[in-house]
């Protein structure tokens, strides 16, 4: 058995599985809560397992390891940005949003608000954001089958993403909030369960010497020292102030991108109270911090066994650096048989994970879509509960095909900053708007609105004239030069505007309602009036 | 079913109760502070990345650096911070804040 055939095989187990578990959550997927929140009836450790199943995208697994595989120590910076950001979360947003939210991000923001103009605007970022991380995901996906199983045409990745796309609509579609929280505990456990296992054969092979295995991964690299140390990808001295800038700014939009991030926000609503919201952040917290630290072996280990050569060889990125260290580390331990297993098994897991964090952005948005824009903007809250559910059912398929549609035309592109961007999107936008809510007693409608238009607007206009977009040979439009926007990431120019915008125009309108701040101060914390779970 | 003014009243109410702004007074007086203080943390160690890597490639053991070592105490301060503040929040907040729900549930229900 080839180790192609082996990986579809165990891949078409994880889709038969989770369709069964589809089937079964669809069954159980009365009302709005349930589809939306699902019914918020998970425990404190089940939603920090789908917590890692929604954060740990195939761009942290695949991405990172290739990262430090190819560029050493740069990788860690993002793992450890995107782990410190949970800090966030867990201290002022997450008990704080489940207590006085029901479904949406908006909820929180259009609590004391004119609903209106507020819930467009959070419906649009959330849209927006979910957009950009899920293009990022699905081109991912077209060109790690293409890696992984030899299929180079055009035609076959297409196909990829198709299938990868039809699978989260039916997931969303039909299995709501609760199919894909289980799509994403076992994702989760998938994941951890595999790169634990690579990485304990790669530290066994090097005698669990975790000194001699960066010395020998420095050597492979042929980088040498410079490999152990921050400065090969981000902020290289080439690059000079901006580069250095850059990484700050990188940095920034990582640790306060999470806390704004739509599809993680509504994992908090799934949990019946906000002591197991906490509960679920810290399980979270613990389950990415010690898979970024797996990743840290992972990428080493594969500049160590594989080199970096061989790495870049086959993706430029290093995207499959882990499924090359899977296979390498499988034969050096149990010859050619072990490879082959071990390599299907992780390239099965990439796609899971590709598949569990794609229904979540699709679930995240189109939530807001049916409960923001369409129950709450056009039809100003008259909408029925059957009727809110059947258009979020309805959008999770538009957005499925748009996503889809978007995605094929855009393999060739180099999409790998949308991720960064969306961070940066959420860190501008979400995140002053959520705090300002929470924790701002003068903070109003206009206020709202500037700083998520302000923060989006300016987080998307400085990445149109960055060399991401042109100036560059690795330019989304490398023929043509307007980037006078030094930096590649945002986020230090537009959070400071984001947090500004949303100051000014709350201290410019002098609408305020001390009424409503005490009534969200008092139930965010003491978690009165809070939605219940669903009984069963 | 009593009106919207009335349920807001009883929420001004419990804003302006002493006990209540004892439980703000503990969330905010400890989540606040450590949250300047991690992010503060983490910049440093972002901002050394970009402009001290001298420092940061200096060995310790082996071929253990600064750098590795400094990526790894980020992690052990997540870890830390998120275990201190369920303690936190299990022993100082969290009783309070169930008995304020039920004076305020109570309250409601009575009406």
């Amino acid at each position: 058995m080839s180790n192609q055939t082996l990986s579809i095989t165990l891949f078409l187990v994880f889709v038969f599985a989770t369709l069964g578990i589809t089937y079964w959550a669809s069954r159980n997927t009365k009302s709005a809560a349930d589809f939306y929140a699902g019914g918020r009836s998970f425990s404190g450790v089940q939603n920090g397992l789908a917590i890692g199943g929604d954060y740990m995208s195939a761009a942290s697994f695949l991405g990172i390891a290739g990262i430090i595989a190819l560029s050493g120590y740069d990788g860690f910076l993002y793992s450890i940005g995107f782990l410190v950001a949970w800090l966030v979360a867990l201290l002022l947003v997450a008990e704080l949003m489940r207590n006085s939210g029901k479904f949406t991000m908006a909820d929180v923001l259009a609590f004391r608000m004119s609903p209106r103009p507020v819930r467009t605007a959070a419906g649009v970022s959330t849209i927006v954001v979910s957009i950009f991380y899920l293009l990022a995901q699905m081109v991912g996906a077209g060109a790690l089958v293409g890696l992984l199983f030899g299929i180079t045409s055009d035609a076959g990745k297409a196909a990829t993403i198709i299938v990868v796309g039809l699978l989260m609509i039916v997931y969303v579609v039909a299995g709501g909030m609760k199919g894909t929280t289980w799509v994403q505990i076992v994702k989760a456990v998938l994941l951890m369960t595999g790169a634990a296992l690579v990485t304990l054969l790669v530290l066994a092979h090097s005698g669990f010497n975790l000194s001699s295995l960066l010395g020998e991964a420095a050597q492979q690299s042929g980088k040498g020292e410079a490999f152990l140390n921050p400065g090969l990808k981000y902020g290289t001295e080439a690059a000079g102030l901006a580069g250095k800038l850059d990484l700050i700014s990188l940095g920034l939009a990582l640790v306060l991108g999470t806390a704004g991030l739509p599809h993680i926000l509504i994992r908090f609503y799934t949990v019946p109270t906000a002591r197991d919201a906490r509960k679920s952040v810290i399980w979270g917290i613990g389950i990415i911090g010690v898979f970024y630290l797996l990743t840290l072996v992972l990428g080493f280990g594969a500049a160590a066994l594989v080199g970096s050569k061989a790495i870049a060889a086959q993706n430029k990125a290093g995207n499959t650096a882990a499924p090359q260290l899977a296979q390498k580390v499988g034969e050096i331990m149990f010859g050619e048989v072990g490879g082959t297993v071990l390599l299907a098994i992780i390239a099965a897991v990439a796609f899971a994970t590709i598949l569990a964090v794609v229904a979540g952005l699709t679930l995240a948005s189109s939530s807001s879509f049916a409960h923001d824009l369409y129950a709450h903007v056009f039809k100003k809250g008259t909408a029925t509960e059957r009727q809110e559910i059947r258009v979020a059912r309805i959008a999770a398929l538009v957005i499925g095909i748009v996503a889809i549609a978007l995605s094929i035309p855009a393999q060739s592109l180099n999409v790998a900053f949308l991720v960064a961007l969306a961070f940066a999107v959420a860190a501008s936008g979400n995140l002053p708007a959520i705090l300002y809510s929470l924790f701002w007693k003068r903070f109003n409608t206009a206020g709202a609105v500037s700083a998520i238009y302000g923060g989006l607007g300016s987080a998307v206009f400085l990445v149109f004239f960055s060399p991401v977009v042109s100036g560059k040979p690795t330019s989304l439009i490398s023929s043509a030069n307007f980037a006078w926007f030094p930096l590649e990431n945002p986020g230090l120019v537009s959070i400071p505007i984001g947090f500004l915008a949303g100051y000014l125009g709350t201290v410019l309108s002098k609408e305020h309602n001390a009424a409503k701040y005490a009534e969200i101060e008092v139930r965010s914390l003491t978690g009165a009036g809070a939605e219940k779970a669903v009984p069963h | 079913m009593t009106t919207r003014h009335d349920e807001s009243s009883v929420y001004e109410q419990m804003q302006a109760n002493p006990e209540f702004q004892e439980l703000r007074r503990r969330y905010r007086n400890w989540a606040f502070p450590v949250t300047v203080a991690f992010f503060v943390w983490y910049l440093l160690y972002v901002i050394l990345s970009a402009w001290a890597r001298g420092f940061m490639g200096t060995k310790v053991f082996g071929n253990i650096n600064v750098a590795l070592i400094f990526g790894v105490l980020q992690f052990v301060s997540t870890f830390l911070i998120a275990w201190l503040y369920a303690r936190h929040a299990d022993r100082k907040l969290d009783p309070v804040s169930s008995r304020l729900r039920a004076e305020i549930e109570g309250d409601a229900a009575n009406e």
